[in-house]
């Protein structure tokens, strides 16, 4: 087929999926709804799918052969070049602070969210091999314990921030206790149906966590008994420091404080890789039964993966609600839990060095999208984009999910594949990909 | 050392194992042989815990006297409290973990005891490390018998076939059992590496383990077997030494073929 | 028991609905083994297709009912296979045997593209329409409560059993559907007999499409008021019902779709309204800690 008539035929595909959804729309009126013919927009995707196809086919001229060669040298130059971008990574995100820009700080504290929830969730992933699609319900359970115990109990943050974890934790083992003997799917599909159990529970149990609404006036957490309060008298940051109180000292406390718990995941998960625990999870991702055949007790292995897994969940939980002051059942829906999967998959599972790589081109991505888009929308003004201008922050998801279905198209196994063993005799050598399973669980 | 008696094993209308009983002793290496679908790996499978008897007893005694009863215990316990490691007909190795990685992997209830309920070792404290060196010491040892220490770093999943029975056999060695099973072992290999497989398998009953193994290689069978079980169609048929075996008419009939319609999946 | 026997007759339209859905995400599980995230959007864009081939024809001044509905269906069917194909065309062929999880995370890409596309497309407000077949008939009246059994609700069994009708002669009575079964047996196997398992599993796609669009179809006549969203809650009980009914098992999934509908009618019916989908969701892990393989599924036994 020559690329001309693919690229038409594509086209005529197109015309037929956009041709009734694009080219038709329902609007409600004052007598119900009343359909309108859209032409031009279609036209418009048609013709950017043609010239999109023909873009790609003459992109991809290179053999399937190649594209997998090309791959593995990109995973290996990554993996190489380890070594110098952990610590540089490292370094910028210490320094970010410095730049004094709120607006990197924040973006800063997003992306190390989820590069901790990434890390924990890797935990059960990527080195069990256990599919755990409902993780957002450790980040709420992690949240609401958080708010809860502070608001009713007048807790502070740093003596929540165990609890939390502790009840994510329960909540994981609980769970955990009658599905984990489950296989495969079974366990992805019953773990996507705890995270709606979750929310819908967070969302209807009104007198505890205040439905719909949400709670509201979670208090910050301190440094040291010193709180960031505006006030800047004798108890809080600036008094103590006797400076000016500014609310950017308050984002940047923050800021090291998710640095300081994602960096507490990373070593904990580094640490268990190590030892017989982490092991074994590992070599349950690769054969359940001969795991069993040596005398591992197969349900308490996952069990405990499950579990520390939704403990740095739960962490990050109270982080967020902390953070935030306001928490609502609308921030722990399946798209956080498939945004989690999806760092940990892209980020090439088990690999912890990918895991942030994957978080930050994530979710900057999605932010830098968010800012092009409403930059685009502006720039816009003319009576040409006059239906347009106004819904292109609206395609920042399309466009997420497109992107999502690209990048496992063009790296299955996500941007650093290999997997390090934990311990050698004489030497470490990198294990290929093609060896290494992702489990059946 | 394994009494096996009364055992039977169905699945839905299928009589798998019929009423087998045997005896392994101490120190012997015993043999089940049979035709293709004679039920030796469901046999197998009941006794190392995959399966659970529809009836019947599987009772080891250990040289200290303890005994314990298989086909009530759960599968990791097996391997863990009753001392029974065993390898799979189609080798199931931890293919992308390094062959240290695999010896240290089975030797993870030594191991995690060591650990201090994980904490100590996670804040690198406690008796953890010098574990982990005897653990590495064992596995070395293991590795030397079976020629692969120059291997030690490399994938498992990537050694030659011959290389990957040998460290299973280590592997399951690893969990330092009193009893050791086999299925189909010399399976697949060349007759330079099935008689390295003999001299190993002589090595691990020096050491003070019985072996019981399933196999289809008579070579391998005849020369190394101290006491031979054959069943047919889940029955046991004969049993004696390889010279009573090979005599016994009801074991050549078997072998020649007949009714080979009806026969059940192993 | 009046009211006992309207929330059956509720239940078990609701989950002919589900089972709509459930046969799809049975069928491509079966042959390729993977959860095709994506079905619930397209059950959501087959209603869709549906609200707009209504007005359109409105518009165009058909008046005659059953012929409205009847290229309803088919256009939404049509539309809703060629989506679809193209799911499976774009995101998940070029990672056939490719690792177990890209795939998935392709899938929910998938799932979140469609969403969007149909939000941004069609705007983010709910859609209503007027019945459009109106009226029912009164099967009795006790104690001040009557018992309906609406004509829509009978349309809805109707259709249903006829289109399942159809779909089980296509999968056991034809060489296509005997495809199907290779493919589902061993896709290896059937691809060095000769057979197209790619052809196979698109045709597979755009079955499971088609029956999703009826269902949506059925969705958006029942219920009057469709959004961009109706896809994932639907879809994610729909696998419900599938896993329920054990996946791979088409009578399964049929079955399994009823029993989550009637679970999910009943529980709102004499618990509570808010906690419908926490009954149907807790009725699911319940069942799998105690048959692990579904209902009508398969007992595998494991190989060692």
């Amino acid at each position: 087929m020559t690329p001309l008539r693919d690229a038409f035929l594509s086209a005529i595909v197109a015309l037929g999926l956009c041709g009734p959804l694009v080219g038709l729309v329902t609007t409600s009126g004052d007598r119900g709804l009343s359909i309108h013919a859209r032409p031009i927009a279609t036209a418009v995707v048609v013709g950017l799918v043609f010239l999109g196809r023909l873009a790609i086919l003459s992109w991809r001229g290179r053999t399937r052969a190649e594209a997998v060669q090309a791959n593995r040298a990109f995973a290996e130059r990554i993996t190489r070049a380890g070594k110098y971008v952990t610590p540089v990574l490292l370094v910028a995100a210490v320094a970010l602070p410095f730049t004094g820009s709120r607006y990197y700080i924040d973006l800063g504290t997003l992306v190390l969210t989820y590069i901790m929830l990434g890390w924990g969730l890797n935990i059960v992933v990527g080195l069990a091999g256990l599919l755990d699609l409902g993780y957002v319900a450790f980040y709420a359970v992690g949240a609401y314990s958080y708010a809860i115990l502070a608001t009713t109990f007048g807790l502070g943050f740093w003596t929540c921030l165990p609890m939390a974890g502790i009840l994510a934790a329960m909540w994981g083992v609980m769970l955990g206790f009658p599905v984990l003997r489950l296989r495969g799917d079974y366990l992805a599909i019953v773990t996507l149906a705890f995270g709606e159990i979750i929310r819908i529970v967070l969302t209807n149990w009104v007198s505890l966590t205040n439905g719909p609404n949400g709670i509201t006036g979670i208090p910050r957490p301190t440094l040291f008994g010193l709180a960031f309060s505006m006030d800047g008298g004798s108890g809080t940051f600036a008094g103590f420091f006797n400076i000016e109180p500014e609310v950017i000292q308050r984002i940047i406390f923050l800021y090291y404080v998710i640095l300081g718990l994602a960096l507490l995941t990373n070593w904990v998960s580094l640490r268990l890789r190590r030892l017989p625990l982490g092991r074994a999870w590992e070599a349950l991702r690769e054969d359940e039964i001969a795991c069993r055949s040596l005398g591992i007790n197969v349900r308490n292995t996952k069990l405990t993966a499950f579990g520390i897994g939704a403990m740095f969940g739960g962490f990050a939980g109270a982080f967020f609600a902390t953070r935030q002051a306001f928490i609502s059942p609308e921030s722990f829906t399946f798209i956080e839990s498939a945004t989690v999967l999806a760092i940990v998959v892209l980020g090439g599972l088990g690999s912890q060095l990918g895991v942030a790589l994957a978080a930050v081109v994530m979710i900057g991505g999605l932010e830098a999208l968010r800012d092009f888009l409403s930059f685009l929308g502006d720039q816009m003004n003319s009576e040409v984009f006059a239906g347009i201008a106004s819904e292109l922050p609206l395609y920042r998801m399309l466009i997420f999910g497109l992107a999502l279905v690209v990048m496992m198209i063009l790296r299955p196994r996500g941007l650093v594949s290999g997997r390090t063993p934990s311990v050698a005799l004489t030497t470490v050598k990198e294990i290929a990909p093609d060896l290494v399973a992702q489990g059946r669980g | 050392m394994l009494s096996v008696s009364g055992l039977t094993m169905r699945f839905g209308g299928l009589k798998a194992v019929d009423e087998l009983s045997f005896e392994a002793r101490a120190g012997d290496i015993t043999a089940v042989i049979g035709p293709n679908g004679a039920g030796k790996t469901t046999v197998f499978n009941c006794i190392t815990g995959f399966y659970r008897p529809t009836v019947g007893t599987i009772v080891l005694t250990h040289p200290d006297g303890g005994t314990y009863p298989l086909q009530r215990m759960p599968g990791h316990r097996i391997a863990s409290a009753a001392r029974v490691a065993r390898t799979f007909q189609n080798i199931r190795l931890f293919a992308g973990m390094t062959v240290l990685e695999n010896l240290l992997v089975a030797q993870h209830n030594t191991l995690m005891a060591a650990t201090g309920l994980g904490v100590l070792a996670v804040l690198g404290l406690g008796r953890y490390r010098a574990a982990e060196a005897a653990g590495v010491k064992k596995a070395r040892h293991w590795l030397d018998a079976i020629g692969l220490t120059a291997r030690a770093d490399d994938p498992a999943g990537a050694l030659p076939y011959g290389a990957q029975r040998r460290l299973e056999i280590a592997r399951a060695m690893c969990i330092d059992p009193v009893l050791l099973c086999l299925d189909e072992p010399a399976a697949g290999l060349n007759p330079r590496e099935s008689e390295e497989l003999n001299q190993l398998l002589l090595r691990i009953r020096q050491e003070g383990c019985s072996l019981l193994l399933i196999e289809h290689d008579m070579g391998v069978v005849m020369r190394i077997s101290d006491h031979i079980v054959v069943l047919d169609h889940g029955k046991k048929i004969s049993d004696g030494t390889p010279a009573e075996v090979r005599a016994d008419p009801t074991v050549i009939a078997a072998y020649l073929g007949e009714g080979e319609e009806d026969e059940v999946p192993a | 028991m009046a009211y006992a026997l309207q929330q059956l007759i509720n239940g078990v339209t609701l989950g002919m609905i589900y089972g709509l859905i459930a046969v799809g995400y049975t069928m491509v599980y079966g042959i390729i083994g993977m959860i095709n995230f994506a079905h619930g959007d397209v059950f959501m864009v087959g209603s869709f297709l549906s609200l707009i081939a209504l007005l359109g024809l409105a518009a165009l001044g058909i008046t005659s009912v059953p012929l409205a509905l009847a290229l309803t269906l088919l256009f939404a069917a049509a539309i809703a296979a060629l989506y679809g194909w193209t799911v499976e065309r774009v995101a998940y062929r070029p990672l056939r045997g490719s690792f177990r999880l890209a795939p998935l995370i392709s899938a929910i890409g998938m799932s979140i593209t469609l969403q969007n596309f149909v939000q941004v497309s069609q705007g983010a407000r709910v859609k209503p329409i007027d019945a459009v077949i109106p009226g029912g008939i009164q099967l009795m009246d006790r104690g001040g409560f009557a018992v309906q059994l609406s004509w829509m609700q009978i349309a809805i069994v109707v259709i249903t059993l006829t289109i399942l009708a159809i779909f089980t002669w296509l999968v056991t009575r034809t060489p296509l559907g005997r495809t199907m079964r290779a493919c589902e047996q061993d896709l290896k196997m059937a691809a060095l007999l000769g057979i197209d398992t790619d052809r196979t599993i698109s045709l597979t796609f755009v079955i499971g499409a088609a029956l999703a669009a009826v269902a949506g179809f059925m969705f958006l006549l029942y219920y009057g008021v469709i959004d961009f969203y109706i896809g994932f809650i639907a879809g994610i009980k729909a696998f419900t019902a599938a896993v329920l009914g054990g996946i791979g098992s088409l009578p399964g999934a049929v079955l399994g779709g009823l029993l989550i509908g009637l679970i999910e009618v009943f529980w709102s019916a004499y618990f509570s309204v808010e906690y419908k989908d926490v009954a149907a969701f807790s009725i699911l892990v319940i069942a799998l800690i105690f048959l692990p393989t579904g209902i009508l599924g398969r007992a595998e036994v494991e190989k060692v």
